[in-house]
Protein backbone atom coordinates (compact mmCIF):
# COMPACT_ATOMS: atom_id res chain seq x y z
CA UNK A 1 0.00 0.00 0.00
CA UNK A 2 1.45 3.31 -0.83
CA UNK A 3 1.53 6.69 0.81
CA UNK A 4 3.17 10.05 0.35
CA UNK A 5 6.39 10.40 2.03
CA UNK A 6 5.24 14.25 3.24
CA UNK A 7 2.54 15.56 5.49
CA UNK A 8 2.61 18.85 4.30
CA UNK A 9 3.09 19.81 -0.02
CA UNK A 10 5.35 22.94 0.49
CA UNK A 11 7.28 22.21 -2.66
CA UNK A 12 8.01 20.05 -5.47
CA UNK A 13 11.58 19.46 -4.26
CA UNK A 14 10.27 18.35 -0.68
CA UNK A 15 8.60 15.50 -2.49
CA UNK A 16 9.91 12.18 -4.45
CA UNK A 17 9.49 10.51 -7.61
CA UNK A 18 7.24 7.89 -6.05
CA UNK A 19 5.37 10.83 -4.31
CA UNK A 20 4.50 12.45 -8.01
CA UNK A 21 3.70 8.60 -9.45
CA UNK A 22 1.26 8.49 -6.54
CA UNK A 23 -0.58 11.93 -6.74
CA UNK A 24 -0.81 11.28 -10.82
CA UNK A 25 -2.41 7.66 -10.93
CA UNK A 26 -4.51 9.19 -7.59
CA UNK A 27 -5.38 11.76 -9.97
CA UNK A 28 -6.48 9.30 -13.03
CA UNK A 29 -9.84 7.95 -10.70
CA UNK A 30 -10.48 11.51 -9.52
CA UNK A 31 -10.25 12.36 -13.27
CA UNK A 32 -12.95 10.09 -14.03
CA UNK A 33 -14.83 10.76 -11.12
CA UNK A 34 -15.39 14.94 -12.12
CA UNK A 35 -16.97 13.39 -15.79
CA UNK A 36 -19.40 11.03 -14.33
CA UNK A 37 -22.93 12.63 -13.66
CA UNK A 38 -22.63 13.44 -10.16
CA UNK A 39 -19.21 14.55 -9.57
CA UNK A 40 -18.79 14.13 -6.34
CA UNK A 41 -17.00 11.46 -3.72
CA UNK A 42 -17.54 11.37 0.43
CA UNK A 43 -14.15 10.75 1.25
CA UNK A 44 -13.13 13.96 3.25
CA UNK A 45 -16.23 14.65 4.68
CA UNK A 46 -14.60 15.12 8.06
CA UNK A 47 -12.26 17.67 7.27
CA UNK A 48 -12.48 20.57 6.91
CA UNK A 49 -9.87 22.79 5.27
CA UNK A 50 -9.52 26.51 5.42
CA UNK A 51 -7.69 29.00 1.84
CA UNK A 52 -5.69 31.28 2.85
CA UNK A 53 -4.81 33.38 0.06
CA UNK A 54 -2.57 36.48 1.08
CA UNK A 55 -2.13 37.39 -2.88
CA UNK A 56 -5.14 37.65 -5.70
CA UNK A 57 -6.09 34.41 -7.56
CA UNK A 58 -8.71 33.23 -9.29
CA UNK A 59 -8.32 30.42 -11.10
CA UNK A 60 -5.91 28.39 -8.17
CA UNK A 61 -8.15 29.61 -5.69
CA UNK A 62 -11.38 28.38 -7.83
CA UNK A 63 -9.42 25.06 -8.72
CA UNK A 64 -8.81 23.74 -4.69
CA UNK A 65 -12.29 25.11 -3.81
CA UNK A 66 -13.64 22.86 -6.09
CA UNK A 67 -11.60 19.95 -5.58
CA UNK A 68 -12.54 20.72 -2.02
CA UNK A 69 -15.90 20.31 -2.55
CA UNK A 70 -15.87 18.02 -4.49
CA UNK A 71 -14.22 15.93 -2.15
CA UNK A 72 -16.94 16.77 0.39
CA UNK A 73 -14.43 18.72 2.28
CA UNK A 74 -15.97 21.50 4.76
CA UNK A 75 -14.22 24.57 3.29
CA UNK A 76 -13.93 28.19 4.24
CA UNK A 77 -11.94 30.85 2.19
CA UNK A 78 -10.60 34.33 2.72
CA UNK A 79 -8.11 36.88 1.05
CA UNK A 80 -6.30 38.97 2.66
CA UNK A 81 -8.01 41.91 1.68
CA UNK A 82 -11.30 41.60 3.79
CA UNK A 83 -8.78 40.39 6.70
CA UNK A 84 -7.32 41.22 9.51
CA UNK A 85 -4.15 41.11 8.10
CA UNK A 86 -4.78 44.36 7.40
CA UNK A 87 -4.71 45.02 10.84
CA UNK A 88 -1.56 44.25 11.48
CA UNK A 89 -2.24 40.91 12.88
CA UNK A 90 0.54 38.23 12.54
CA UNK A 91 0.91 35.28 9.95
CA UNK A 92 1.33 32.59 12.63
CA UNK A 93 -1.70 34.22 14.86
CA UNK A 94 -4.02 34.64 11.63
CA UNK A 95 -3.29 30.74 11.16
CA UNK A 96 -3.56 29.56 14.79
CA UNK A 97 -6.90 31.67 15.17
CA UNK A 98 -8.06 29.48 12.09
CA UNK A 99 -6.95 26.24 13.38
CA UNK A 100 -9.17 27.02 16.61
CA UNK A 101 -11.80 26.74 14.87
CA UNK A 102 -10.92 23.29 14.57
CA UNK A 103 -9.15 23.23 10.87
CA UNK A 104 -7.71 20.20 9.72
CA UNK A 105 -6.18 21.65 6.93
CA UNK A 106 -4.33 24.93 5.20
CA UNK A 107 -4.40 25.77 1.66
CA UNK A 108 -2.22 28.87 1.86
CA UNK A 109 -0.59 31.43 -1.15
CA UNK A 110 1.96 34.02 0.11
CA UNK A 111 4.00 37.16 -1.44
CA UNK A 112 6.59 35.74 0.73
CA UNK A 113 9.20 32.79 -0.61
CA UNK A 114 8.91 30.26 2.30
CA UNK A 115 5.70 31.24 3.96
CA UNK A 116 4.03 27.87 3.86
CA UNK A 117 7.53 26.02 5.17
CA UNK A 118 7.77 28.62 7.98
CA UNK A 119 3.39 28.09 8.74
CA UNK A 120 4.40 23.92 8.42
CA UNK A 121 6.93 24.59 11.65
CA UNK A 122 4.80 26.65 13.33
CA UNK A 123 1.21 25.49 13.68
CA UNK A 124 -0.25 21.92 13.60
CA UNK A 125 -2.22 21.42 10.07
CA UNK A 126 -1.49 20.00 7.16
CA UNK A 127 -0.12 22.58 4.80
CA UNK A 128 -0.60 22.81 0.86
CA UNK A 129 1.68 25.81 -0.91
CA UNK A 130 -0.24 26.99 -3.48
CA UNK A 131 2.65 29.80 -4.55
CA UNK A 132 4.75 31.42 -1.76
CA UNK A 133 6.25 34.60 -3.74
CA UNK A 134 8.60 33.51 -6.47
CA UNK A 135 9.52 30.31 -4.37
CA UNK A 136 6.93 27.49 -5.66
CA UNK A 137 3.99 26.75 -6.82
CA UNK A 138 3.87 22.83 -6.14
CA UNK A 139 0.16 21.89 -7.46
CA UNK A 140 0.58 24.04 -11.04
CA UNK A 141 4.11 21.97 -11.83
CA UNK A 142 1.84 18.90 -11.13
CA UNK A 143 -0.84 19.35 -12.89
CA UNK A 144 1.49 20.81 -16.11
CA UNK A 145 3.37 17.55 -15.77
CA UNK A 146 0.31 15.24 -15.45
CA UNK A 147 -1.18 17.27 -18.59
CA UNK A 148 2.22 16.33 -20.55
CA UNK A 149 1.41 12.82 -19.36
CA UNK A 150 -1.76 12.75 -20.58
CA UNK A 151 -0.96 13.95 -24.21
CA UNK A 152 2.39 12.16 -24.94
CA UNK A 153 2.25 8.88 -22.98
CA UNK A 154 5.03 10.16 -20.52
CA UNK A 155 7.37 12.84 -19.30
CA UNK A 156 10.44 11.14 -18.78
CA UNK A 157 12.80 12.01 -21.85
CA UNK A 158 10.29 14.68 -23.29
CA UNK A 159 12.31 17.88 -24.16
CA UNK A 160 10.39 21.27 -22.38
CA UNK A 161 11.51 24.93 -23.19
CA UNK A 162 9.88 27.31 -20.11
CA UNK A 163 9.45 30.80 -21.58
CA UNK A 164 9.55 34.17 -20.38
CA UNK A 165 9.69 35.65 -16.70
CA UNK A 166 11.84 33.29 -15.30
CA UNK A 167 13.25 35.40 -12.42
CA UNK A 168 9.89 36.10 -10.93
CA UNK A 169 8.14 32.67 -11.25
CA UNK A 170 7.35 30.23 -8.82
CA UNK A 171 6.05 28.01 -11.76
CA UNK A 172 9.37 28.29 -13.63
CA UNK A 173 11.08 26.96 -10.67
CA UNK A 174 8.54 24.03 -9.75
CA UNK A 175 8.36 23.05 -13.05
CA UNK A 176 11.85 22.97 -13.46
CA UNK A 177 12.32 20.58 -10.41
CA UNK A 178 9.25 18.23 -11.66
CA UNK A 179 10.34 17.83 -14.77
CA UNK A 180 14.02 16.90 -13.90
CA UNK A 181 12.95 14.72 -11.10
CA UNK A 182 10.65 12.50 -14.30
CA UNK A 183 13.81 12.11 -16.44
CA UNK A 184 12.46 15.40 -18.90
CA UNK A 185 15.25 17.81 -20.29
CA UNK A 186 14.74 21.48 -19.77
CA UNK A 187 15.58 24.69 -21.61
CA UNK A 188 14.57 28.18 -20.45
CA UNK A 189 14.21 31.03 -23.25
CA UNK A 190 13.89 34.76 -22.06
CA UNK A 191 15.18 38.28 -22.39
CA UNK A 192 17.83 38.27 -20.37
CA UNK A 193 16.88 40.76 -17.77
CA UNK A 194 14.61 38.02 -16.64
CA UNK A 195 16.87 34.95 -16.28
CA UNK A 196 18.19 34.81 -12.45
CA UNK A 197 22.36 34.66 -12.81
CA UNK A 198 22.70 31.22 -11.47
CA UNK A 199 19.49 29.51 -13.21
CA UNK A 200 22.68 27.21 -14.86
CA UNK A 201 22.88 26.01 -11.68
CA UNK A 202 19.76 23.88 -11.37
CA UNK A 203 20.98 21.75 -14.69
CA UNK A 204 18.73 23.75 -16.93
CA UNK A 205 20.34 24.90 -20.41
CA UNK A 206 19.21 28.81 -20.91
CA UNK A 207 18.25 29.13 -24.80
CA UNK A 208 17.80 33.25 -25.76
CA UNK A 209 16.80 32.38 -29.07
CA UNK A 210 12.89 31.34 -29.08
CA UNK A 211 12.70 29.68 -32.51
CA UNK A 212 15.43 27.57 -31.92
CA UNK A 213 14.46 26.82 -28.48
CA UNK A 214 10.79 25.48 -30.00
CA UNK A 215 12.98 23.65 -33.01
CA UNK A 216 14.38 21.96 -30.04
CA UNK A 217 11.59 21.30 -27.90
CA UNK A 218 8.23 19.07 -27.67
CA UNK A 219 6.76 21.26 -24.98
CA UNK A 220 6.82 25.08 -24.87
CA UNK A 221 5.43 26.40 -21.32
CA UNK A 222 4.66 29.82 -21.95
CA UNK A 223 4.90 31.58 -18.58
CA UNK A 224 3.08 35.11 -18.29
CA UNK A 225 4.87 38.28 -18.02
CA UNK A 226 3.63 39.13 -14.71
CA UNK A 227 3.47 42.95 -15.04
CA UNK A 228 2.19 43.36 -10.90
CA UNK A 229 5.81 41.90 -10.07
CA UNK A 230 7.85 44.29 -12.55
CA UNK A 231 9.30 46.87 -10.37
CA UNK A 232 11.62 48.54 -13.23
CA UNK A 233 11.50 47.84 -16.56
CA UNK A 234 13.21 44.48 -17.45
CA UNK A 235 12.11 44.80 -20.91
CA UNK A 236 11.82 48.19 -23.16
CA UNK A 237 7.80 47.60 -24.27
CA UNK A 238 5.19 44.87 -24.43
CA UNK A 239 5.45 44.72 -28.53
CA UNK A 240 9.00 44.28 -28.41
CA UNK A 241 8.47 41.22 -25.95
CA UNK A 242 5.90 39.99 -27.78
CA UNK A 243 8.13 40.24 -30.88
CA UNK A 244 10.56 38.30 -29.41
CA UNK A 245 9.71 35.93 -27.02
CA UNK A 246 5.78 35.59 -28.45
CA UNK A 247 4.33 32.41 -30.04
CA UNK A 248 1.87 33.26 -33.21
CA UNK A 249 0.83 30.59 -35.72
CA UNK A 250 2.88 31.47 -38.46
CA UNK A 251 5.80 30.49 -36.10
CA UNK A 252 4.33 27.25 -34.79
CA UNK A 253 3.25 26.08 -38.30
CA UNK A 254 6.91 26.70 -39.34
CA UNK A 255 8.45 24.12 -36.95
CA UNK A 256 8.79 20.84 -38.63
CA UNK A 257 6.99 19.08 -35.66
CA UNK A 258 3.96 19.98 -33.50
CA UNK A 259 5.01 20.76 -30.44
CA UNK A 260 2.01 21.20 -27.20
CA UNK A 261 1.80 24.77 -26.25
CA UNK A 262 1.28 25.34 -22.36
CA UNK A 263 0.34 28.36 -20.63
CA UNK A 264 -0.34 28.65 -16.09
CA UNK A 265 -3.15 31.83 -16.79
CA UNK A 266 -4.05 34.14 -17.09
CA UNK A 267 -2.96 34.74 -20.77
CA UNK A 268 -1.86 38.24 -22.15
CA UNK A 269 -3.59 37.76 -25.32
CA UNK A 270 -1.25 38.76 -28.18
CA UNK A 271 1.93 39.09 -26.04
CA UNK A 272 3.07 35.45 -24.61
CA UNK A 273 0.72 33.87 -27.13
CA UNK A 274 -1.35 35.03 -29.55
CA UNK A 275 -4.75 33.93 -29.57
CA UNK A 276 -4.72 31.60 -32.64
CA UNK A 277 -2.36 29.80 -30.86
CA UNK A 278 -4.42 30.01 -27.51
CA UNK A 279 -7.57 28.45 -29.56
CA UNK A 280 -5.22 25.78 -31.44
CA UNK A 281 -5.28 21.97 -31.45
CA UNK A 282 -1.41 22.17 -29.99
CA UNK A 283 -2.68 24.23 -27.00
CA UNK A 284 -3.75 22.44 -24.12
CA UNK A 285 -4.66 25.39 -21.87
CA UNK A 286 -8.25 24.25 -20.90
CA UNK A 287 -7.23 20.77 -20.66
CA UNK A 288 -4.78 22.50 -17.79
CA UNK A 289 -7.46 23.80 -15.98
CA UNK A 290 -9.31 20.41 -15.85
CA UNK A 291 -6.90 18.50 -14.83
CA UNK A 292 -5.93 21.26 -12.13
CA UNK A 293 -9.35 19.90 -10.77
CA UNK A 294 -8.24 16.52 -10.47
CA UNK A 295 -4.93 16.87 -9.21
CA UNK A 296 -5.34 18.90 -6.30
CA UNK A 297 -8.27 16.63 -5.24
CA UNK A 298 -5.47 13.35 -5.50
CA UNK A 299 -2.93 16.13 -3.20
CA UNK A 300 -5.77 16.98 -0.73
CA UNK A 301 -7.26 13.33 -0.99
CA UNK A 302 -3.83 12.12 0.13
CA UNK A 303 -2.32 14.31 2.56
CA UNK A 304 -6.06 14.10 4.62
CA UNK A 305 -5.48 10.25 4.83
CA UNK A 306 -2.18 11.58 6.62
CA UNK A 307 -4.12 13.18 9.51
CA UNK A 308 -4.66 10.86 11.97
CA UNK B 1 -0.10 -20.74 7.93
CA UNK B 2 -2.42 -23.56 7.48
CA UNK B 3 -5.17 -23.05 4.67
CA UNK B 4 -7.74 -25.47 3.97
CA UNK B 5 -9.60 -25.63 0.89
CA UNK B 6 -13.19 -24.90 0.84
CA UNK B 7 -13.51 -25.06 -3.35
CA UNK B 8 -11.74 -26.82 -6.14
CA UNK B 9 -11.67 -25.50 -9.23
CA UNK B 10 -14.12 -27.94 -10.51
CA UNK B 11 -16.33 -26.94 -7.39
CA UNK B 12 -15.84 -23.61 -8.41
CA UNK B 13 -17.17 -24.12 -11.97
CA UNK B 14 -19.68 -25.24 -10.99
CA UNK B 15 -20.76 -22.60 -9.07
CA UNK B 16 -20.36 -20.56 -11.88
CA UNK B 17 -22.60 -22.42 -13.87
CA UNK B 18 -25.21 -22.34 -11.42
CA UNK B 19 -24.95 -18.63 -10.30
CA UNK B 20 -25.55 -18.15 -14.37
CA UNK B 21 -28.44 -20.12 -14.25
CA UNK B 22 -30.39 -18.36 -11.58
CA UNK B 23 -29.28 -15.15 -13.25
CA UNK B 24 -30.95 -16.26 -16.35
CA UNK B 25 -34.01 -17.08 -14.58
CA UNK B 26 -34.43 -13.34 -12.93
CA UNK B 27 -33.27 -11.90 -15.90
CA UNK B 28 -33.94 -13.98 -18.73
CA UNK B 29 -32.49 -11.63 -22.14
CA UNK B 30 -30.78 -9.17 -19.87
CA UNK B 31 -31.94 -6.29 -21.55
CA UNK B 32 -31.86 -3.98 -18.95
CA UNK B 33 -29.43 -5.44 -16.46
CA UNK B 34 -26.30 -4.54 -16.14
CA UNK B 35 -23.59 -6.21 -14.13
CA UNK B 36 -20.91 -4.23 -11.51
CA UNK B 37 -17.86 -5.95 -10.37
CA UNK B 38 -16.69 -4.54 -7.37
CA UNK B 39 -12.98 -3.40 -7.82
CA UNK B 40 -10.74 -4.86 -7.31
CA UNK B 41 -11.44 -8.73 -6.17
CA UNK B 42 -15.15 -8.31 -7.94
CA UNK B 43 -13.68 -7.79 -11.59
CA UNK B 44 -12.75 -11.49 -12.05
CA UNK B 45 -16.33 -12.63 -11.02
CA UNK B 46 -18.10 -10.53 -12.84
CA UNK B 47 -15.97 -11.00 -16.07
CA UNK B 48 -16.33 -15.01 -15.50
CA UNK B 49 -20.04 -14.51 -14.82
CA UNK B 50 -20.41 -12.79 -18.02
CA UNK B 51 -17.84 -15.13 -19.94
CA UNK B 52 -20.57 -18.41 -18.83
CA UNK B 53 -23.68 -16.24 -19.61
CA UNK B 54 -22.42 -15.65 -23.33
CA UNK B 55 -20.47 -18.52 -24.39
CA UNK B 56 -22.74 -21.57 -22.26
CA UNK B 57 -26.32 -20.19 -22.23
CA UNK B 58 -25.93 -17.95 -25.77
CA UNK B 59 -27.30 -14.62 -23.76
CA UNK B 60 -26.09 -11.86 -26.39
CA UNK B 61 -24.24 -8.18 -25.24
CA UNK B 62 -24.44 -8.85 -21.67
CA UNK B 63 -23.36 -4.97 -20.32
CA UNK B 64 -20.47 -5.09 -17.65
CA UNK B 65 -19.20 -1.95 -15.76
CA UNK B 66 -16.29 -2.16 -12.71
CA UNK B 67 -16.72 0.18 -10.16
CA UNK B 68 -14.05 1.40 -7.45
CA UNK B 69 -15.47 1.83 -4.06
CA UNK B 70 -12.44 3.62 -2.14
CA UNK B 71 -13.62 6.82 -1.92
CA UNK B 72 -17.09 6.15 -0.75
CA UNK B 73 -15.60 4.06 2.08
CA UNK B 74 -16.32 4.49 5.64
CA UNK B 75 -12.86 3.89 7.21
CA UNK B 76 -11.12 6.65 5.12
CA UNK B 77 -8.54 7.78 7.61
CA UNK B 78 -10.00 4.67 9.90
CA UNK B 79 -7.86 2.17 8.41
CA UNK B 80 -4.20 1.28 9.06
CA UNK B 81 -3.37 0.72 5.91
CA UNK B 82 -4.04 3.80 3.42
CA UNK B 83 -6.69 2.81 0.87
CA UNK B 84 -5.84 2.70 -2.49
CA UNK B 85 -8.28 3.26 -5.25
CA UNK B 86 -8.45 1.51 -8.54
CA UNK B 87 -10.26 2.01 -11.65
CA UNK B 88 -13.73 2.73 -12.11
CA UNK B 89 -15.35 1.71 -15.86
CA UNK B 90 -19.10 2.06 -16.22
CA UNK B 91 -19.74 3.75 -19.47
CA UNK B 92 -23.31 3.89 -19.03
CA UNK B 93 -26.01 5.17 -17.27
CA UNK B 94 -27.45 2.97 -14.66
CA UNK B 95 -30.73 5.30 -14.36
CA UNK B 96 -33.92 2.99 -14.68
CA UNK B 97 -31.83 -0.40 -15.09
CA UNK B 98 -31.47 -3.86 -12.91
CA UNK B 99 -28.08 -3.45 -11.48
CA UNK B 100 -26.12 -6.72 -10.70
CA UNK B 101 -23.26 -6.33 -7.98
CA UNK B 102 -21.06 -9.01 -8.04
CA UNK B 103 -18.12 -9.14 -5.41
CA UNK B 104 -16.13 -12.26 -4.46
CA UNK B 105 -16.29 -12.26 -0.89
CA UNK B 106 -19.48 -10.51 1.52
CA UNK B 107 -17.98 -10.12 4.77
CA UNK B 108 -19.25 -7.45 6.63
CA UNK B 109 -21.57 -5.71 3.72
CA UNK B 110 -19.29 -2.56 4.52
CA UNK B 111 -17.99 -2.63 0.96
CA UNK B 112 -21.47 -3.56 0.06
CA UNK B 113 -22.80 -0.44 1.58
CA UNK B 114 -20.50 2.13 -0.36
CA UNK B 115 -21.25 0.17 -3.44
CA UNK B 116 -25.01 0.99 -2.98
CA UNK B 117 -23.73 5.07 -2.55
CA UNK B 118 -21.44 5.01 -5.04
CA UNK B 119 -23.75 3.82 -7.76
CA UNK B 120 -25.63 6.83 -7.32
CA UNK B 121 -23.39 8.83 -9.22
CA UNK B 122 -24.41 7.34 -12.43
CA UNK B 123 -28.02 7.33 -11.93
CA UNK B 124 -30.84 5.80 -10.01
CA UNK B 125 -30.99 2.07 -11.13
CA UNK B 126 -34.62 0.25 -10.60
CA UNK B 127 -33.65 -2.47 -8.53
CA UNK B 128 -30.16 -3.44 -7.13
CA UNK B 129 -28.88 -6.89 -6.05
CA UNK B 130 -26.28 -8.60 -5.25
CA UNK B 131 -24.18 -12.04 -6.13
CA UNK B 132 -21.17 -13.09 -4.59
CA UNK B 133 -19.09 -16.29 -4.58
CA UNK B 134 -18.69 -16.55 -0.51
CA UNK B 135 -20.95 -15.40 2.29
CA UNK B 136 -19.39 -15.56 5.10
CA UNK B 137 -22.69 -15.81 7.55
CA UNK B 138 -22.24 -14.18 11.14
CA UNK B 139 -20.33 -11.63 10.48
CA UNK B 140 -21.91 -8.80 9.33
CA UNK B 141 -22.05 -4.95 10.33
CA UNK B 142 -25.30 -4.17 8.03
CA UNK B 143 -28.28 -5.65 7.43
CA UNK B 144 -26.92 -6.85 4.19
CA UNK B 145 -27.46 -10.13 2.63
CA UNK B 146 -27.14 -11.58 -0.93
CA UNK B 147 -29.54 -12.76 -3.79
CA UNK B 148 -27.22 -15.03 -5.13
CA UNK B 149 -24.66 -16.80 -3.44
CA UNK B 150 -22.23 -19.27 -3.89
CA UNK B 151 -21.14 -21.17 -1.02
CA UNK B 152 -22.20 -19.79 2.71
CA UNK B 153 -19.38 -20.27 5.24
CA UNK B 154 -18.78 -19.95 8.92
CA UNK B 155 -15.59 -18.79 10.03
CA UNK B 156 -14.41 -17.15 12.43
CA UNK B 157 -13.42 -13.21 12.46
CA UNK B 158 -9.25 -13.82 12.70
CA UNK B 159 -9.72 -16.80 9.90
CA UNK B 160 -9.33 -15.44 6.14
CA UNK B 161 -11.21 -16.35 3.02
CA UNK B 162 -9.05 -16.05 -0.26
CA UNK B 163 -10.33 -16.31 -3.53
CA UNK B 164 -8.28 -17.59 -6.34
CA UNK B 165 -8.68 -16.53 -10.03
CA UNK B 166 -7.02 -18.81 -13.26
CA UNK B 167 -6.50 -15.59 -15.18
CA UNK B 168 -4.60 -13.37 -12.01
CA UNK B 169 -3.31 -16.00 -9.36
CA UNK B 170 -2.79 -19.43 -11.51
CA UNK B 171 -6.08 -21.48 -10.43
CA UNK B 172 -9.57 -21.02 -9.54
CA UNK B 173 -9.94 -21.84 -5.84
CA UNK B 174 -11.11 -20.82 -2.71
CA UNK B 175 -9.17 -21.31 0.82
CA UNK B 176 -9.83 -20.52 4.04
CA UNK B 177 -6.80 -19.31 5.96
Amino acid sequence: MKELSVNHLLGIKYITKNDIDLIFETADQFKEVINRPIKKVPSLRDITIANIFFENSTRTKLSFELAQKRLSADVISFSAAQSSVKKGETLIDTVNNILSMKVDMVVMRHERPGAAHFLSKNVSASIINAGDGAHEHPTQALLDSYTIRERLGDVGGKKVVIVGDILHSRVALSNIFALQMQGAEVKVCGPKTLMPKYIESLGVTVEPNLRKALEWCDVANMLRVQNERLDVNYFPSTREYAQQYGVDKALLDSLDKEIIVMHPGPINRGVEITSDVADSQQSVILEQVENGVAVRMAVTYLLASKIK
Amino acid sequence: MSQKILLTSREVNIILHRLACQLIENHLDFKDTILIGLQPRGRFLAERIKQVLEQEYNVKDVSLGFLDITFFRDDFRRSEKPLEANKTQIDFLVENKKVVFIDDVLYTGRSIRSALTAIQSFGRPSVIELLVLIDRRFSRHLPIQPDYRGRQVDAINNEKVKVTWKENDGEDSVYLI
